[in-house]
């Protein structure tokens, strides 16, 4: 259990982090901000990419230890190349969560990455799947993840419907990502938000001072 | 696993106070835990501590009952002396003295809110520690993580009574759907110059949200 871990606080470097990814009307939105601490009090960058891209349509951000989740990602990628030469077609979302899952799980007494694994194809259309740390893996219509996304539980669920527009859906993962960084001190930097339909891929980018600004700020 | 009986009774809770023009309105969930039994699933954490003043509590059962009574009994004196109502202000002062003298001994989240004539609605939290600072909303007890994000996106100044017993119903059902330990009913009061109403929403009334 987690608990019986000793504390590995100051292992390396961690991305205290915000994470989500939301399903709309023909496509996806995955999302996070850019910071990464040591301790909790110490940034070591501003603005790091936690958005990886394993596939044409498919991306995933990465929570936890930002060592573990790159040798991660990194074998990941590989696995899903190889799949996808072999099978002479994209891979599927649930294929490279699946990929994911399956390192988080053998490693899980060694490795300390979650992960959201979102985007599109041709078989189900957009998709959004979460590998915790354990190596669970489930579906879900949206997911957030991170230390920032304790304080967003609540507007997540007050705010998403199903079958939003791109318009909505980027409008809601801004705020959510704006909110959490304004309550989490690991979380900061820009937000990172890719748009995935089966048309492509977008990357939009709003600096820290372009966000959302609530009522007492 | 340590035997149940031995664990202590905590509230954790959700608890909650709005400041609106003419009072305040406060609420909070209805679960008090003892590990993983709920041993009161009706509590009612909203406490009287004087006419127009109340305390929403959280953290140790024991600890918020004893500090209430306490200041309660001290703030009732001081009233009789000044031959007045006492000021919301001084309510949130003592519960202060108390938690910061007391703060390795105790485990104590309370905000403390009501009106006087002097200065309207007001809402003051007293977070463990015995820090004291007074905001226009403040939510407290371990549920409140899940629910700064929307109270930051929801609130605005000038809410009418009405809207801020909804604002803070939602904020509470939210809460409670994601935390353990907080769970239900939800037990409002709204404190105005004219008095006092509670209200109670049971749990298949509760406003309810997309869950994924």
């Amino acid at each position: 259990t987690m608990e019986e871990r000793p504390n590995h606080q100051y292992k390396g470097v961690s991305t205290g982090t915000t994470i989500l990814a939301v399903q709309f009307n023909g496509g996806v939105i995955i999302a996070s901000d850019s910071r990464a601490s040591m301790g909790g009090s110490y940034v070591s960058s501003k603005i790091i990419n936690k958005l990886i891209q394993v596939h044409d349509r498919i991306f995933c951000c990465i929570a936890g230890s930002l060592a573990d989740a790159q040798a991660v990602t990194k074998m990941a990628k590989f696995q899903l190349s190889f799949h996808s030469i072999q099978m002479e077609s994209p891979p599927l979302v649930k294929a490279a969560a699946s990929v994911l899952k399956e390192l988080c799980y053998n490693n899980r007494e060694d490795l300390q990455a979650g992960f959201i694994t979102a985007g599109w194809d041709k078989k189900k259309g957009a998709q959004v799947y979460t590998v915790s740390m354990g190596g669970m893996l489930i579906s879900q219509p949206f997911t957030i993840g991170g230390s920032g996304s304790t304080y967003i539980y609540g507007y997540a669920d007050a705010k998403y419907k199903p079958d939003m527009s791109r318009e909505e859906c980027l409008q809601f993962t801004t705020n959510a990502l704006a909110l959490a960084i304004g309550r989490d001190n690991v979380s900061g930097g820009v937000a990172h938000l890719v748009v995935i339909t089966e048309d492509g891929v977008e990357h939009v980018l709003i600096p820290g001072d372009k966000l959302p600004k609530f009522h007492d700020e | 696993w340590a035997p149940l009986s031995s664990s202590p009774h905590t509230n954790s809770t959700t608890i909650m106070a709005v400041e609106f023009d003419g009072g305040v309105v406060i609420g909070a969930d209805s679960r008090t835990t003892t590990g993983a039994y709920i041993a009161n699933r009706v509590t009612d954490k909203l406490t009287p501590i004087h006419d127009r003043i109340f305390c929403c509590r959280s953290g140790s059962a024991a600890d918020t009952q004893a500090i209430a009574d306490a200041v309660s009994y001290q703030l009732g004196f001081h009233s009789i002396e000044l031959d007045e109502p006492p000021l919301v202000q001084t309510a949130a002062n003592l519960f202060k003295q108390m938690c910061y003298r007391y703060r390795e001994e105790l485990m104590a989240g309370i905000i403390v809110a009501g009106w006087d004539k002097r200065r309207g609605g007001q809402v003051y939290t007293v977070p463990m520690g015995g820090m004291l600072v007074r905001q226009p909303v403040s939510v407290g007890g371990s549920g409140s993580s899940y629910i700064y994000g929307f109270i930051d996106s929801k609130y605005k100044s000038g809410m009418t009574k009405e809207e801020c017993l909804r604002f803070t119903a939602d904020a509470l059902a939210l809460a409670m759907e994601r935390d353990g330990s907080s769970g239900g009913v939800v037990r409002l009061a709204a404190i105005t110059e004219s008095g006092l109403e509670r209200s109670v929403i049971l749990g298949n009334q509760l406003p309810t949200f997309f869950s994924a």
